[in-house]
């Protein structure tokens, strides 16, 4: 009999392939007669190309072919990069495969060479001639929307891609009217870089006989990359191509777009008649994958005289970057504005989003995608209110968060939140610091000219994406549900084709745990297919912390659509009738007679022989679900983060990180927990370290793992990690995701608690990353 | 030209060019792929191994320059069907989620408990410097390099 292992910290089943080098990512894999691919990138954010002559790369031994932008036209295939989100009135300007006869960033595409092996076609980059005429750049977002600013796109007035709002404009005014306290800041959301450490990479196979391709690629979702290669760059028909994704390296939104190269890929290998691979350096992978945040903001808070608040007003300016990347409209609008009432009651918000376009490389989601921008805003400025009002900032908190009756709870910004306990994961937090006892040791350290500050972060987030119905009435030109089909063999193994597609969450594991507690058969004996467009029937893939909540829900439901027909066959086996035979921990039988069971391999068999049948009944034993969810899920929860600040160096060293999430149900708290870890780290890296800077032309002066610092081992801190489980009401498991979380809440604690440290001086904001130099400008700004 | 190299005990003779890369000989002639390429700098140590008996970036090093050397990569750790205790460790700690640093990451944890066979948190965190995993906050690296300095 199986065990419930719904729950169970079990260890995954992906790790044996991964801890011995057997596993298999895209740049191992090897075809016979397969060539290389290396891409030449413009060296400028903005210039007009005047002459590209590719003869000598040509020329080189070992080189197959160069292909520029003519090559793809003459070609006849669509040979665009389309964007997958619209909103209102929103300019769309082409992006092709390969640059024309402008470039827009660095790292634009501008042609292609296939080899013998990777060394020559790099080598060839270097003989293929270009000439540039440098234009003049624009990189900064809220600088890009002034009047006389470079236009990246003709058609595009000032920069502007749109101009978004959500909330009530007249209320909110009227709300800071009434006001019995304001607060504002002006702050920057840091550009960040998401830095899987496997770069993107294709491997691609056409066969001219049979007219299909086969592209093994980096992907989170390879059901939309077959459709937008299909539908957009290369218009083969979508049947006519199958898109695989073998291990994937980490992803953080930078695996879910579709980018020109893989499409390059692709075409190359459709040209030549032969395999072609396209590993990208970790070069192009900082100049290529899209970029996350970007955002020049204003924001201010309203409170009357007791203390609530009233009213919450946001700017935003948006970098786009120089194209939209695949669903990049939909980050800083929907899923950020409908974000901005967070855990509290606020009856009036107003948001306002300026999409921008500049010279740099396009921005999209990035793990989180618009809720850590909205967290940010929204618990820097209810600490800066509880400062200037005098209260301690957990307090002001619990006074104005949705108390746990008001759920559903609809905000002013669309979003219903369907449950919520907000207190709960706060006091658990402030428990596990022991905030008390910080706060005394805090006047004391300053008493000795030390300063710990503490950061508390209590954030919402919306996720498991989600009604398809309500993303496309807000724009995605994508549907959100998920497919899942559980096929049980005659023996009785089972197989599961899920739409999700992991790469490093451990789904192989946690959906073998669902369908063994449902089916009641053993976990070993349930395996997990997924990331094969042949194999799966859709998915819309793996990201927005959606693969548990959505993924998993298909499962549940096919499982249990699999165990109501396993009940008719058991009915008929067992001469009862339906509503009488029970099932339990994998066996059928008649209520109050559970020694004569058959169990639901037995009729597995007998579902496949289908020699005996209940009239009515079809043959074998397996089931389908396309699983389409009613709501987002809204998980929750408390950070604490406590930082000492040296006010001398400007130093700020990250002494304890307490997470306590709430995300419903848990299925494995192992993965949970390692979610929540990865989360923070990513989180407390845009606080501290990570910044993609540009400079005036437009050139990313941190293209380096040297000049970008993505977190080291000795960077962080142990984290204390604790949970409260308030389960999502709508979805068959309860779960809500965690994906982002960590993400989501860690930037605003560290901030805050960088501040609070540095109160003593009057630091009322530091922008992130808050490097020495900040924190040491910001004390000697704050004019004490 | 053509070296001689030893690869988890195997003996090799391969013909390389002059500026080849040790970790293409590894992956691109030998097929030995678990060791894996993360960035073109030397910062990410996704491409550790170990090269008599040193900790080594194979990104960095020539294969020339490894002529007549013994290595161990992520594929000669497990003996005999056995697991290593660190990739045991890993595994049990949930150590890793995509994997993609891991094998560089175990490397560089044998050679620090070859060097230091009891560190504390912070040393083990020092010795991982060189070795960049986005995904897990390294917490649970941490933790495993931890189990793993008790059973070995
Ligand atoms: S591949 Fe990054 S250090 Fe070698
Ligand atoms: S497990 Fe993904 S980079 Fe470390």
């Amino acid at each position: 009999m199986a065990e419930k292992l719904l729950g169970s910290a079990i260890r995954r089943r992906e790790d044996p392939a991964l801890i011995t080098g057997r596993a298999k990512y895209t740049d191992d894999l090897k075809l016979p007669n397969m060539a290389y691919v290396a891409i030449l990138r413009s060296p400028y954010a903005h210039a007009r190309i005047t002459r590209l002559d590719t003869s000598k790369a040509k020329a080189l031994d070992g080189v197959v072919a160069v292909f520029t932008a003519e090559d793809v036209a003459q070609s006849g295939i669509p040979g665009q990069v389309p964007v997958g989100w619209l909103l209102p009135d929103m300019k769309i300007p082409t992006r092709p495969l390969l640059a024309q006869d402008r470039v827009r960033y660095v790292g634009e595409a501008v042609a292609v060479v296939v080899a013998e092996d990777r060394y020559t076609a790099h080598d060839a980059l270097e003989l293929i001639e270009v000439e540039y005429e440098p234009l003049s750049a624009v990189a900064n977002p809220a600088k890009a929307v002034e009047e006389g600013a470079p236009l990246v796109h003709d058609d595009a007035p000032n920069n502007i891609a749109f101009d978004w709002e959500i909330g009530d404009k007249e209320a909110t005014d009227q709300a800071f009217a009434n006001a019995a306290h304001t607060v504002s800041l002006n702050l920057v959301n840091n550009r960040l870089i998401p830095n899987a450490v496997e770069p993107r990479a294709a491997l691609a196979d056409y066969d001219p006989v049979s007219g299909r391709l086969t592209l093994w690629m980096t992907t989170q979702n390879p059901h939309i990359h077959r459709l937008l290669m299909s539908l957009a760059s290369l218009g083969l028909p979508e049947h006519k191509i199958r898109v695989i994704a073998p291990e994937v390296g980490g992803g953080f939104g930078s695996k879910i777009h579709h980018y020109p190269d893989e499409a390059i890929v692709s075409w190359c290998a459709m040209q030549l008649g032969r395999p072609v691979k396209w590993q990208a350096t970790r070069a192009e992978t900082y100049l290529t994958d899209a970029h996350g945040r970007d955002h020049v903001t204003t924001a201010e808070m309203a409170v009357d005289e007791n203390g609530k608040i009233t009213g919450l007003r946001v700017h935003t300016y948006a970098n786009m970057g120089a194209y939209y990347s695949t669903f990049a409209p939909a980050v800083p609008t929907y899923l950020y504005g409908t974000l901005l009432s967070g855990e509290y009651e606020i009856p009036n918000i107003y948001c306002r989003v300026v999409g921008v376009f500049t010279h740099t490389t396009p921005v999209d989601a990035y793990r989180g995608a618009g809720r850590p921008e909205a967290t940010f805003v929204v618990e820097r400025l209810v600490d800066l209110m509880a400062r200037k009002l005098g209260m301690d900032p957990a307090e002001f908190r619990r006074k104005n968060f949705i108390p746990p009756d008001k759920f559903p709870y609809q905000t002013p910004v669309a979003l219903q939140y369907d449950s919520g306990d907000y207190e709960k994961p706060l006091n658990k937090a402030l428990e596990l610091v022991g905030y008390e006892q910080l706060r005394r040791e805090q006047e004391e350290a300053r008493k000795e000219g030390r300063y710990i500050g503490i950061g508390l972060s209590t954030y919402i987030e919306a996720c498991g994406l989600a009604p398809s119905s309500v993303v496309g009435s807000l724009g995605a030109q994508a549907g959100q549900w998920e497919s899942a089909i559980v096929r049980v063999h005659p023996t009785g193994k089972v197989t599961v084709y899920s739409g999700s597609s992991g790469h490093g969450q451990g789904h192989k594991t946690t959906f073998a745990q669902i369908v063994a507690d449902i089916l009641g058969v053993p976990y070993d004996d349930i395996e997990i297919i997924q990331g094969d467009t042949d194999e799966v029937q859709y998915g819309w893939g793996t990201y927005g912390s959606r693969s548990a909540a959505v993924g998993g829900s298909a499962i549940a439901v096919s499982a249990q659509k699999v165990v109501e027909k396993g009940r008719k066959i058991a009915a008929h086996l067992l001469e009862a009738a339906e509503d009488d035979v029970a099932f339990e921990a994998g066996k059928y039988y008649v209520k109050g007679a559970p020694d004569k069971a058959v169990t639901i391999q037995d009729v597995a068999l007998q579902a496949y022989l289908a020699h005996n049948l209940p009239p009515g009944i079809e043959p074998a034993l397996e089931a389908a679900a396309f699983y389409d969810p009613s709501n987002f899920t809204f998980p929750f929860g408390t950070h604490v983060a406590v930082v000492e600040v040296n006010p001398e160096s400007g130093e700020v060293n990250l002494l304890r990180y307490v997470a306590v999430d709430d995300c419903g149900h848990v299925i494995n708290p192992l993965i949970v927990e390692g979610q929540v870890h990865g989360g923070i780290a990513q989180g407390v890296g845009q606080a501290l370290y990570e910044h993609a800077v540009y400079d005036e032309e437009g050139n990313l002066i941190t293209g380096t793992l040297m000049d970008y610092a993505v977190p080291k081992a000795r960077f962080l801190p142990s984290f204390e990690l604790d949970r409260t489980v308030t389960p999502c009401p709508h979805n068959p498991l309860g779960v809500k995701g965690i994906g982002e979380a960590g993400t989501i809440a860690a930037s605003a604690a560290v901030v805050n608690a960088v501040v609070d440290a540095l109160a003593p001086f009057g630091v009322e904001h530091i922008d992130m990353p808050v490097t020495p130099e900040k924190v040491w400008r910001a004390i000697q700004g704050a004019g004490n | 030209m053509h070296i001689s190299l030893t690869v988890n005990g195997q003996p090799y003779t391969v013909d390389v060019e002059p500026r080849m890369l040790l970790v293409h000989v590894l992956r691109d002639v030998l097929d030995l792929t678990g060791t894996n390429v993360g960035c073109d700098t030397s910062q990410c140590g996704a491409c550790t191994v170990i090269m008599d008996g040193r900790a080594v970036k194979s990104c960095t090093v020539l294969a020339v320059q490894a002529d007549g050397s013994e290595i161990l990569t992520i594929e000669g750790l497990a003996k005999d069907g056995e697991l290593h205790p660190l990739q045991e460790a890993f595994w049990n700690n949930h150590g890793l989620q995509c994997g993609y640093c891991t094998p560089g990451m175990i490397m560089t944890a044998y050679y620090l408990l070859q060097t230091n066979p009891n560190p504390s948190e912070e040393e083990i965190r020092h010795g991982l410097e060189g070795n960049i995993c986005r995904c897990t906050g390294y917490h649970n690296i941490v933790r495993a390099v931890q189990e793993a300095a008790q059973r070995m």
